[in-house]
């Protein structure tokens, strides 16, 4: 659509926009044009109100010396009453014009944010926070922008219309010459659009760039502080808020010279009518009285032609959001859902993991032919030096991302063939990092869900979170506030695991999910997980020995590869490079032990 | 107020800034609005003097010389037509001239702003940065931004032009009438009056838009931040219905703000035709009194327009303006907010190049309106020491941290480095040499050498590799896909959380600071790195003093000396082996613990 667009001319873009918007919402959009006409013919029914007035009220008062108390009352009413109406019409058009505007933002910033809900994960990888904000707020309004002089616009029109009509009855040759305004008025709107778009693009570009810059660098402002980097940071910023104040610069320059333009145009033309008009009155082909009246139309039109000046000035601005909001619109994910549920249980689940192949992209190190095995019940820790590639098999396992090759099978069910949400009602994932959302620690442990305080609580109870919940101001109902920053590390990770407990998951994946909690709070956390009177099925990535040995089994990763699997005792026994990994906190005392002895 | 203000501090809204102090600050803060203002001003009375100038000579073309009794007068025609055409030049001239300058100054000005805005951000303290929404500071500097920048180029002159066209108008009116002059002042009344009255509804009701915007902001960065919880929960609907709570909710706040505007635009329109009714009314009514001829109530019939027509572009500027006000307000709002870490800058003391020692003299400290979470903390570490601080989460560990590198201020008593006040410090002179290595090391969207040069700017790339080596990180970035090269994603997600914790020592490393402070910066990385990495810490060590908070008590078996923390005391110190075997105290049970953790299984 895009390259479509821009083949076409920005005017007939920026029409089929409006296009798009009158379609979409064509009461108000009636409604509001209504408005607008009812303002215009009441304009001039103001001039006639006056006329009439001049004629019979005031001129006669003046001539007797006593005027009549119900043509006063008349004046006054008649006066009164286009004021009125006049002020309805303007109600109905801006108001209209308003509504109609925010509607469409709010279709468009629904829409969007459904894309953002339903893309993959790749997608979101690849496009940056600041843009994708960016996309859904600034693009919104910067497409709907021209819905504000729509209906004044399209009211004019009808102005328009009958002025011109007036102009060809009183002499058509006059009101073809003052006809040449209007391919001057498409000529001039065509340079501006030609010179103005490519600005307009970059610079909504560069107003998403800017959000970016600003957005990661608040996002790290704890890294700025602490290294005392905060002039690169403006620095880095300024450069940004340079460019894009030197492209608004640039367009505002075009713009100040279009304004003026469209507002001499049908200046000019009412000066060669009136220089043919003297021809013609001079030769007696017509009455001066008439080029008068060509001329007065002239620049009763030349206001309408401003209005839709305006309009037009919107449009550059307004196809480059529209664009910029359909790519979103327009993106693909690979991530189809199937139809299949799962049979539900109280036990754990079965997990089989066939011969797993994935990679983010080209450039990104592999999980090559992982494949092992879980049965219902059974605890599996996976164990792997740092980057061995365990995120990104906890990953594939709760279908985040789907393999190049190989499946995921829970209860011998393709991950892939499950409708959607089906595999959230049976697996469960506390990430490494634990992401909170602007909500009460209540809605933070439920997600939505339907589940009871009880519940909460005793989930927060095996995640060892009760204790520092209860002393909160308002306890569940404290806000945690945007991504939870008003908790420490390990208290985001305790809420995040009781998110994950309370779903009584059939299959529970932790991946390294207690690294910010302190030992002893760690040895409770697997002590409720260990007595927990449900089968689930767990999978931890993790590295201490107290983790570890909840496990049945253990998969040693290593380089995106399994290397081994057994028992915990059986791999110590033959495997050297999984002792020291697991085995270097006592390695290290040993060593200690030495040198001190 | 949501309960979060009790843990931070919230970014001044400015609402309480009125509009002309607005307009002040806001040129005060942007001195470029001033830039040739004068010029800008005498182009704009010649760009509106042409907008009446322009109908006067074309009327007076067609009514004298063609529409003259005597027929058409050519040579009247001409001579009016070239005037004209002048008029009209030199009126689009200085009106392109005006608004070219209007959008350069104004451009420039928001430019300043912006930045000026941004870096304050970075100025404030750590709590107020962590109670904002980043959508709702990111908002401020971008979008409200450009809402003032609408106003500034199409409001704000056209608004004092207004206002002068309407005193112009009311002394042509006097110079007919007093009398009438005052029938239309009174109709207007009524509006002039009342505009306070809508300013103050309008400033209200666009506060609360937007405030709106911030919230939908958050709410829409919700999937996109929390994209994997999102969809690994399955919370699509949920989170859908948030954000469309909060998309209506803004729609319904702009709609209410639309509607203000509406009814005060709308009244200028009603004041109009009561004046006119008035004018004439009043007019016959003087006439009677032999006060004014008819000629001059018609022809007031037409000065009123010319009232009207400023009055009414006026009220919708002042309409306008008021979202603009908002926004201006809410930026200006960021810079009035104070950033409470003041540095001292040049009149601030440096720090030796060398190990320095730490004193915390009686030091408390509670987050606002919290209670105390460190308390009457005594405390000296001698220069070169290593220093492990250990206790249960929430014990006050990590503010020890942010305090010793004043990411806050104690709330009573004070921390010293060398013997000086970390309030005295120049802030330069501290971040180069106090470091601090977080738990969770924010990184860039930019390459893994790209981060680690936020430690030290000029790291040549043999630099960063023979950082690595030193601290036993050789193996790793030789195994990323390009080297140092490699790109590490948004926040740096491209890495496992181990791997993001191995760059951000690797930039502390480059920083080469005085004093090291690690709060758990080695959490997320294997146990056999994590113990490779503390023995090259340690061989570092050698000639700096370091703080390591820790839970993993391997770190404090190896430190010179421990600190053990307790519901915001400091309840032992000494070296491992004294503290362990101290029956019954907190560090022994912490470590016996630790010991059974590990122990769990055999080997």
């Amino acid at each position: 659509m895009s390259e479509r667009l821009s083949r076409r001319g920005t005017t007939i873009d920026g029409f089929r926009v409006l296009g798009v918007a009158i379609r979409r919402e064509p009461w108000i959009f009636t409604l509001s044009t209504i408005g607008s006409v009812l303002f215009g013919a009441l304009t001039v029914a103001d001039a006639w109100v006056l006329g009439w007035a001049t004629d019979h009220v005031v001129l006669p008062a003046f001539d007797d010396g006593e005027t009549r108390s119900g043509l006063v009352v008349a004046v006054l009413a008649l006066f009164l009453g286009v004021a009125l109406l006049r002020a309805v019409g303007i109600v109905a058009r801006r108001l209209g014009a308003g509504i109609m505007q925010y509607r469409m933002q709010a279709h468009s910033r629904r829409a969007v944010t459904r894309q953002y809900l339903a893309l993959p994960m790749s997608w979101h990888q690849r496009h940056p926070t600041g843009q994708l904000l960016s996309n859904a707020n600034s693009d919104v309004e910067a497409a709907w922008g021209p819905i504000a002089p729509l209906p004044m616009a399209v009211g004019t029109i009808a102005m328009m219309v009958i002025a011109v009509a007036q102009m060809f009855l009183t002499d058509w040759v006059l009101a073809l010459v003052g006809m040449l305004v209007f391919p001057a008025v498409v000529l001039a709107n065509l340079a501006y659009q030609r010179l103005a778009s490519p600005l307009m693009t970059k610079a909504q570009q560069l107003r998403a760039e800017l959000s970016e810059v600003a957005h990661e660098s608040f996002d790290g402002a704890m890294v700025v502080k602490t290294l005392g980097r905060e002039r690169e940071e403006t620095d880095r910023f300024a450069a940004k808020a340079a460019e894009l104040r030197d492209v608004n610069i640039r367009a505002g320059r075009i713009r100040a010279a279009f304004d003026p333009t469209l507002a001499a145009l049908p200046n000019l033309g009412v000066l060669v009518v009136l220089a043919v008009g003297v021809e013609r009155v001079l030769h007696g082909a017509t009455d001066p009285g008439d080029v008068v009246t060509v001329a007065y139309l002239l620049t009763v039109v030349s206001f309408p032609i401003r209005s839709i000046g305006w309009l037009l000035g919107e449009f550059p601005r307004s196809v480059v959001g529209y664009q910029r909001v359909r790519s979103v619109l327009r993106a693909r994910g690979e991530m189809p859902y199937g139809v299949e549920r799962l049979v539900p249980g109280e036990g754990g689940a079965r997990l089989r993991v066939e011969h797993l192949r994935f990679r983010h992209d080209p450039d990104q190190r592999l999980l090559d032919d992982v494949d092992f095995d879980v049965e219902p019940g059974r605890t599996v820790a996976v164990v792997g030096a740092t980057a061995s590639g365990k995120s990104t098999l906890t990953d594939l396992l709760t279908r985040l991302v789907d393999p190049e090759d190989g499946r995921v099978l829970l209860d011998g069910v393709d991950l892939r063939d499950l409708a959607h949400g089906e595999l959230a009602t049976a697996v469960a994932l506390v990430p490494q990092t634990a992401f909170l959302f602007d909500d009460t620690v209540r809605g933070n442990v439920t997600l939505g869900a339907d589940v009871s305080d009880d519940d909460v609580w005793a989930a927060l109870r095996a995640a060892q979170a009760d204790g520092f919940v209860a002393a909160l101001s308002d306890g569940l109902d404290t806000r945690l506030g945007e991504r939870g920053t008003s908790l420490s590390g390990g208290q985001r990770q305790r809420i995040s695991l009781a998110r994950a407990l309370v779903r009584r998951p059939r299959l529970l994946i932790l991946d390294d999910a207690t690294s910010a909690v302190d030992p002893e709070v760690e040895a409770r956390i697997l002590e409720a997980l260990r007595s927990g009177d449900r089968d689930t099925t767990l999978v931890v990535v993790a590295y201490r020995k107290a983790t570890i040995g909840l496990a049945d089994e253990v998969v040693h990763l290593d380089d995106g590869r399994v290397v081994d699997r057994g028992s915990h005792e059986a791999l110590l026994a033959r495997n050297p490079a999984y002792a020291e990994l697991v085995n270097a906190y006592e390695q290290h005392d040993e060593l200690v032990g030495e040198v001190s002895s | 107020m949501s309960t979060t203000a009790t843990l931070g501090t919230t970014v001044d809204e400015g609402a309480e800034i009125g509009a002309i102090a607005t307009v002040r600050r806001g040129i005060q803060v942007s001195p470029e609005l001033k830039d040739g203002l004068g010029r800008t001003l005498v182009l704009a009375v010649i760009a509106s003097a042409g907008q009446v100038v322009v109908p006067i000579a074309m009327q007076q073309t067609l009514d004298r010389g063609i529409n003259g009794s005597g027929g058409p007068d050519v040579s009247f025609v001409v001579l009016m037509g070239v005037v004209s055409a002048l008029a009209i030049g030199l009126t689009s001239l200085a009106s392109y001239l005006m608004t070219a300058r209007l959008f350069t100054s104004s451009e420039r000005g928001l430019a300043t702003l912006r930045v000026k805005a941004f870096r304050h951000v970075h100025d404030l303290p750590l709590l107020t940065q962590n109670t904002e929404r980043r959508g709702a500071l990111v908002s401020r500097v971008t979008s409200d931004v450009d809402q003032v920048s609408q106003f500034l180029v199409f409001g704000g002159l056209l608004l004092v032009v207004s206002v002068g066209q309407v005193l112009v108008a009311t002394v042509v009116m006097a110079v007919y009438s007093w009398q009438l002059t005052l029938v239309v002042w009174v109709c207007f009344a009524p509006l002039f009056l009342s505009i306070r009255y809508f300013q103050r509804k309008l400033s209200a009701a666009y506060g609360v838009v937007r405030r709106q915007v911030a919230v939908m902001l958050s709410a829409i960065s919700e999937p996109v931040v929390g994209a994997a919880v999102v969809k690994s929960y399955a919370i699509e609907q949920r989170t859908q219905e948030r954000i469309d709570t909060a998309i209506d909710e803004y729609k319904s706040a702009s709609t209410q703000a639309q509607k203000f505007t509406v009814v005060s635009f709308s009244l200028g329109g009603i004041s109009a035709g009561l004046a006119n009714a008035g004018v004439l009314l009043i007019g016959i009514w003087l006439g009677f009194a032999g006060e004014v001829t008819a000629g001059t109530v018609l022809a007031f019939a037409f000065l009123v327009t010319l009232f009207v027509g400023p009055v009414q572009m006026g009220t919708q500027i002042l309409t306008d303006a008021q979202n603009a006000l908002v926004s201006w307000r809410r930026v200006i709002g960021i810079l009035d907010t104070p950033a409470d870490l003041v540095d001292p800058g040049e009149s601030g003391q440096e720090l030796p190049d060398r190990a320095v020692d730490v004193r915390f003299d009686d030091v408390t400290f509670a987050y606002p309106g919290g209670p105390p979470v460190l308390r009457d903390v005594d405390l000296e570490i001698a220069a070169g020491t290593r220093l492990a601080v250990v206790g249960e989460t929430g014990s006050g560990k990590s503010t020890i941290a942010k305090l010793l590198t004043r990411l806050m201020d104690p709330t009573s008593g004070a921390v010293l480095l060398d013997g000086i006040d970390l309030r005295e410090v120049r802030q330069v002179s501290l971040r180069r040499s106090v470091v601090l290595v977080p738990q969770e090391g924010f990184l860039f969207d930019d390459t893994v050498a790209a981060n680690v040069r936020y430690g030290r700017l000029d790291a040549t790339a043999e630099q960063i590799l023979t950082a690595a080596d030193e601290l036993g990180l050789g193996d790793w970035v030789a195994g990323l896909p390009a080297g140092i090269d490699t790109r590490v994603g948004q926040r740096g997600e491209s890495l496992s959380a181990g791997e993001r914790q191995l760059v951000a020592l690797l930039r502390a490393q480059l920083a080469d600071p005085d004093l090291l402070v690690l709060d758990e910066a080695t959490s997320a990385v294997d146990p056999a790195l994590e113990m490779r990495i503390g023995r090259a810490l340690e061989r570092l060590m050698t000639g700096r003093t370091s703080v390591t908070i820790a839970h993993r008590l391997s770190t404090a078996e190896n430190a010179d000396e421990v600190v053990v923390v307790d519901r915001g005391r400091i309840v032992q110190r000494g070296p491992h082996a004294v503290l362990v075997v101290q029956e019954g105290s907190v560090y022994a049970g912490l470590h016996a613990s630790w010991v059974s953790q590990q122990g769990t299984i055999g080997r």
